[in-house]
């Protein structure tokens, strides 16, 4: 019991160092979130008058923001986990951490914990801005049931980003931009933008493997339809699922690559 | 806790290498002419085996790869201190060279060459270097052990060996009877360790890096602030510095904040690896002092790696001379140079260095200018 809570102290040092590292690059922050901003109300506008006429109006505008929204923070916990070994390994600091006597579930799990946190801030941001601007109306949402969605969906996607976590102790220049196909592959088949009945009949089964389908089906229940807890029960038991497989799955392939890294010498060259 | 703090049995480490080939190989015959080439293919294997005869004495067995071209001229990996150069690309630059001017040669032949030209730059061969060969030491607690060699010897391999941060291919370390690849999670609790260049999240203060290194050890926070302003000042680093982003800082401050992050852990066995390098002489005493004032008041066992013979000289107890990941000696200063000493003439610890890694000053300059042409 002690142990984990040292364990849980120990996970605390990447949330504080991150926090640490966002105050640096403020400015930096603030140019990404407006980025953010205005690429949502972009997709936002595609819902009032859709190309070619026919079906434009608020609950289609709402059905894309909640894409746009969820795949900002997916996106963002998957690129924080995938990219913190590429970060520290730029620093040449991966050696120092990895050298700490630290469980690495403790060290991806305050990554993790961070890329969460700040995923949400800027989630919430982002929506305020959209809300405002559009005057969407929320009356017919469940917000505490979107919440819910929100944090069984992060346990899937921290899985994906420990596997996307290791392909920079694979290769130290390249692997992270590898990440991007991974994610690239998700947004295609998940409906983040369409349903997924669009899709050919050969890429269905795929969108059926991807936790963020269930995400987005989840959310837009949740919050176009009002549906409770209970009513986007079934989804939520699968996304708590493939959450429950993915994390140790990650773990396991982040061990197998540090191992490998330890093995070739990958985790610093010099010095 | 055990009085061997450090263990290493037959401890060995191999690297592939993906090289690429000599862009500009030279005809054969300039190749052999030049004066550093006493060192090729199967010279180079005599060479270097008649070098390390006598010292191979204090060191374990076993032959270091330096490529199969025993005996060939044309085959195999010319090596020096800064390491090992493929030197088959060399030896084709003679009929090579033939064929780009178009004596004696058919097109097909000159096809034949470029495309296997093309295939050998797409698809590098993979060079072994084995950086530590068979190392065979053990380190008493409380000690300063010191390891000096030549750049590219083997001494950073060996310190990341035992700080878990590689794993070996051959043989046994233990850290106070941890095993370093079995126990690595306890031997890290024992350890922490100063490598050449510091390696810090460079926007952040040297307080936020130390905090976040004291946190990672679960060291009480508090106490680690306080603990670090005292080892930096102990260090002359003015705390007001403490608060600036370290890429604000020269090479030699943030060097002192790496020193800080090992020490704030207090760990049990420090390895240094070039502690004092680009530190200026009243910083390098500073941090000499320091060291010796942690391993007396701590009972810290350190290993120290460095290219300072004098510190060397005044701060281990015992220094290893390593060479080609071998350790070709092993003994106090004091005894090293009495080794040498002939007819009562003063020998330093850079003689001894000298004369166990084969390379006398002139000898050293040679090879630095054939590489760098
Ligand atoms: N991670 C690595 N990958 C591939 N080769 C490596 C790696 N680390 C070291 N080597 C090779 O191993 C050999 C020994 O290198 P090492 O860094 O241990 O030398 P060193 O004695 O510390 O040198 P220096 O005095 O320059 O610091 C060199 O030939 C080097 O190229
Ligand atoms: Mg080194």
């Amino acid at each position: 019991m002690i142990e984990l809570v040292r364990e849980v102290r120990r996970s605390y040092a990447l949330v504080e160092r991150n926090f640490n590292l966002i105050k640096r690059y403020i400015g930096w922050e603030i140019v990404f979130l407006v980025y953010t901003v205005v690429n949502t109300l972009t997709i936002a506008f595609i819902g009032v008058n859709p190309a070619g006429g026919g079906g434009g109006g608020g609950d289609r505008v709402l059905y894309l923001v909640v894409g746009a929204l969820l795949w900002g923070f997916l996106s963002v916990l998957f690129h924080e986990v995938a990219e913190s070994v590429q970060w520290e390994r730029w620093e040449g600091t991966i050696e120092y951490s990895f050298m700490a006597p630290m469980k690495r579930l403790s060290y991806l799990g305050g990554v993790c914990l961070y890329a969460a946190t700040y995923g949400a801030v800027r989630t919430v941001v982002v929506m305020l801005a959209v809300v405002s601007l559009f005057k969407l109306d929320l009356g017919s949402a469940n917000l505490g049931a979107a919440f819910v969605v929100l944090l069984l969906s992060s346990l899937s996607f921290i899985g994906v980003g420990l596997m996307a976590a290791v392909l920079p102790l694979l290769s130290p220049e390249k692997g992270s931009q590898a990440a991007h196909i991974l994610e690239a592959a998700i947004l295609l088949v998940s409906g983040v933008y369409y349903e997924v009945d669009v899709l050919p009949a050969w890429l269905q089964p795929l969108s059926r493997l991807s936790p963020a389908t269930y995400t987005l089906r989840a959310a837009r229940a949740a919050l176009l339809q009002n549906a409770s807890v209970r009513d986007i029960g079934s989804d939520l038991a699968l996304l708590l699922a493939i959450g429950v497989v993915l994390i140790p799955l990650g773990l396991k392939v982040f061990n197998w690559g540090e191992l490998h890294a330890m093995r070739t010498g990958k985790l610093k060259r010099s010095g | 806790m055990q009085e061997m703090a450090l263990e290493c049995i037959s401890a060995r480490k191999v690297f592939y290498i993906r090289k690429e080939t000599r862009p500009t190989a030279k005809p054969s015959t300039e190749w052999y002419a030049s004066p550093g080439e006493r060192d090729v293919g199967g010279q180079a294997v005599a060479h270097a085996g008649a070098g390390r005869a006598e010292p191979d004495a204090h060191a374990g067995a076993g032959e270091r790869e330096r490529g199969a071209g025993v005996g060939s001229a044309c085959a195999g990996v010319r090596c020096n201190s800064n390491g090992c150069l493929d030197i088959r690309s060399a030896c084709n630059g003679g009929p090579d060279s033939r064929a780009s001017r178009g004596t004696g040669t058919n097109g097909r032949h000159r096809g034949r060459l470029a495309v296997s030209r093309a295939v050998a730059t797409l698809f590098p061969k993979s060079v072994r270097v084995e950086a530590v060969s068979g190392v065979t030491f053990s380190v008493k607690r409380g000690e300063i052990f010191g390891i000096l060699g030549p750049n590219g010897s083997g001494k950073s391999t060996l310190i990341r060996l035992i700080s878990t941060l590689l794993l070996p291919d051959e043989g046994e370390i233990r850290v106070f009877g941890h095993d370093v690849v079995r126990e690595r999670f306890a031997v890290r609790r024992l350890i922490n360790r100063v490598s050449v260049e510091a390696a810090f999240f460079k926007k952040l203060s040297a307080m936020e890096n130390l905090s976040y290194a004291a946190r990672l050890y679960d060291v009480d926070i508090r106490w680690a602030r306080e603990r670090a302003i005292d080892i930096l000042k102990r260090l002359g680093f003015s705390e007001s510095k403490a608060y600036e982003p370290l890429e604000d800082l020269s090479r030699g401050m943030q060097q002192k904040v790496a020193v800080a992050r090992a020490l704030l852990t207090s760990p049990v066995l420090l390895l240094l690896d070039e502690p004092t390098t680009g530190l200026d002489p009243v910083s390098k005493r500073e941090v000499q002092d320091y060291v010796l004032e942690v391993r007396g008041s701590h009972d810290t066992t350190v290993i120290l790696t460095t290219h300072d013979m004098q510190e060397a000289d005044r701060l281990c107890d015992r220094v290893a001379i390593i060479d080609q990941g071998r350790f070709v000696a092993l003994d106090t200063p004091a005894r090293l140079k009495a080794g040498l000493a002939k007819n009562g003439e003063t020998v330093t610890l850079e003689d001894v260095f000298f004369t166990l890694t084969g390379k006398a000053l002139k000898e050293s300059r040679l090879e630095e200018e054939d590489y760098s042409d």
